[in-house]
């Protein structure tokens, strides 16, 4: 599986009040509605500027914080595939799987704003295009890839009704 | 190779030996949420098209966080908590019981050697009780309540020991944050923490429960303390659960050990937006606030409001600071109005809000303005989190937070402690 997007690029320590902020999570369920308000904390146009398919990449710590599922949801929802950092907060990085957004540490210097990137999650490698470098990332346990294959856990228990192979 | 105290849990609850870095399946001994949480949980649930909980006396909900409701939408949201609850019989603490943290370790919930989820980033509280607790998403609660089980990762541990003694003015809440500070904000990322030495031995309960609670600042997964006479009479008098404590061996494999020596420490403040960059009171200049917040799962128990009136009788808030106190609990709540605080906190000019989050998350309830400072006794300073990304959080202890009220600017508050 892989997928194509463009890079947003953020710093460290992008915590989840910033991903989305808690006066916006605690009023609905709706994801589009939330998907409006991502990052806007920090860049208040973010939302418009997302094109389908695109990948946040940061430095270390992404999505520390708040364990609100509310973050990788509206993401997604924003349109957001991925997400590349060189480290992620641990409930964050549950999450995202969880909810079906790739995740993947790596190293994510040498990405510029906007390069054209290329993940493949399988083989755990992923491309950046623009600079013309591949970069390894760390690889994923197998219950994590195969929740992902699912596009989340809600499908993955739906079919299996239990963790496989752990 | 001994063990540390979080492979010791997990060990207990799958029957085999492990090491840091497994994958394990492992039994939950209860779940909670809370309603930022909850109401993506029940969602999932449906979409997972579950009949059934696996067990109705180990699930936990709490509305805290938005409660009361300050607008429709979540009016509608904690109904459908309340429903969900009815329906399988789940144990359901509603508006004004108090923060999900405390109520979870005050009502007898978490007994050691508990292996507990919560769908909020600071269920590492009940670490301090020798449990293994810690934070999961929505979906992840979901899965917990039906099939009574999650996979983990058994964390490499890092071991703190807090040596020397605290001065008069210090708090629980300096030592963590100075650890903060030490580790930084992903010091302990995928890690457990076990916190020892003689400071946690001196600490009641009440501020063990604030160190443990803010380990997921530096990252942590858990953050532990081993149990003793005060952790025993904690439990005995709260909970009718049997439980078989966990010690660590004294011959466990720590990832990395920190000595911290607590005599020198003063009253310690994180600066503006991050919960790692902090300084001593002493060496700040002078802040002038316009808010100060007195509650939250780290800060809203007995000792803290004790102290805080202290500090506040009679003496008078400064006219240009709100002073809002918000207690972790109905309990102490109560307890705080028998003493006399709260009315001695009223005639200083506080404010009392219901027993929950209050302004902490910035649903409601003292949502601070354009340029504000606010000095508060929560365990996160992010931009924007108390509703405002225009404002300027700094985290203290209750002392600091009580001394700057009367003051007007962030004040060492050891001078009204003497
Ligand atoms: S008091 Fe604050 S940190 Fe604690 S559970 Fe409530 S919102 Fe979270």
């Amino acid at each position: 599986m892989s997928w194509r997007g463009y890079a947003h690029k953020f710093g460290d320590d992008i915590n989840t009040d910033y991903i989305i902020s808690g006066k916006h999570k605690f009023k609905t369920l709706d994801m589009n509605e939330l998907a409006k308000h991502v990052m806007e904390d920090i860049d208040p146009n973010f939302y418009q500027k997302i094109k389908p398919g695109d990948f946040i990449v940061a430095g270390k710590n992404f999505g520390c914080g708040s364990s609100r599922e509310q973050a990788p949801r509206a993401l997604l929802a924003a349109g957001i595939r991925g997400v590349l950092a060189l480290s992620f907060a641990r409930i964050f990085f549950r999450n995202a799987i969880n909810c079906g957004l790739l995740v993947l540490e790596c190293n994510t210097s040498p990405i510029q704003n906007g390069d054209e990137m290329e993940i493949d999650l399988l083989v755990g490698k992923i491309y950046d295009h623009t600079q013309g470098v591949q970069i390894e990332a760390r690889p994923l346990p197998q219950v994590m890839i195969d929740i992902l294959q699912e596009g989340g856990l809600v499908n993955y228990f739906k079919k299996y009704g239990s963790f496989r192979g752990v | 190779m001994g063990k540390t105290m979080s492979e010791k849990i997990f060990e207990r609850k799958v029957n085999h030996a492990v090491q840091p870095g497994d994958l394990v399946i492992a039994p939950i001994d209860c779940a909670m949420g809370q309603d930022g949480t909850t109401p993506l949980a029940i969602k999932s649930f449906l979409d997972m098209n579950a009949q059934s909980v696996f067990d109705h006396h180990k699930i936990f909900f709490v509305i805290d966080h938005n409660a009361p409701s300050p607008m429709e939408s979540v009016s509608r949201l904690h109904d459908e908590m309340r429903s969900f609850a009815q329906k399988f019989g789940i144990s359901l603490f509603d508006v004004g019981q108090g923060v999900c943290h405390e109520l979870m370790v005050a009502k007898g919930l978490v007994v050691p050697g508990d292996l507990v989820v919560g769908a909020d980033s600071h269920t590492c509280t009940y670490g301090a009780l020798g449990a293994f607790a810690t934070g999961i998403g929505s979906t992840e609660l979901a899965v917990a309540m039906i099939s009574g089980k999650l996979w983990f990762k058994v964390p490499e541990t890092i071991r703190i020991n807090l040596h020397g003694t605290l001065q008069e003015g210090v708090f629980a809440k300096d030592v963590i944050l100075f650890i903060a500070s030490q580790l930084k904000a992903d010091g302990a990322n995928y890690k457990a923490i076990e916190f020892h030495g003689p400071v946690i031995d001196r600490l009641e309960m009440d501020e063990r429960f604030t160190i443990s609670n803010m380990a997921v600042e530096m990252g942590a997964k858990a953050g532990l303390m081993v149990p003793d006479d005060k952790t025993f009479s904690w439990v005995k008098k709260r909970s009718k659960r049997d439980f078989e404590s966990v010690f660590p061996d004294p011959n466990a494999r720590y990832c990395e050990v920190v000595d911290l020596d607590c005599s020198f420490l003063t009253p310690q403040v994180a600066l503006p937006h991050r919960v790692d960059t902090v300084k001593s009171v002493e060496e700040l200049d002078e802040i002038p606030i316009q808010e100060a917040f007195i509650g939250t799962c780290t800060n809203g128990r007995i000792r803290d409001l004790e102290v805080a009136t202290r500090i506040l009788s009679g003496r008078k808030v400064h006219p240009h600071v709100r002073l809002i106190v918000a207690p972790a609990s109905r309990e102490i709540f109560l307890h705080a109005l028998q003493m006399g605080w709260v009315e001695e906190i009223v005639q200083a000019g506080g404010v009392f809000v219901t027993p929950g989050c209050g302004p902490c998350v910035g649903t409601h309830q003292g949502i601070p303005g354009d340029g504000w400072n606010v000095i508060s006794t929560a365990n996160r300073n992010f931009k924007g989190r108390m509703g405002n990304a225009s404002a300027f959080i700094y985290l203290a202890s209750p002392a600091t937070v009580a001394a700057s009220a009367i003051e007007g600017k962030i004040t060492d508050p050891r001078k009204y402690l003497r």
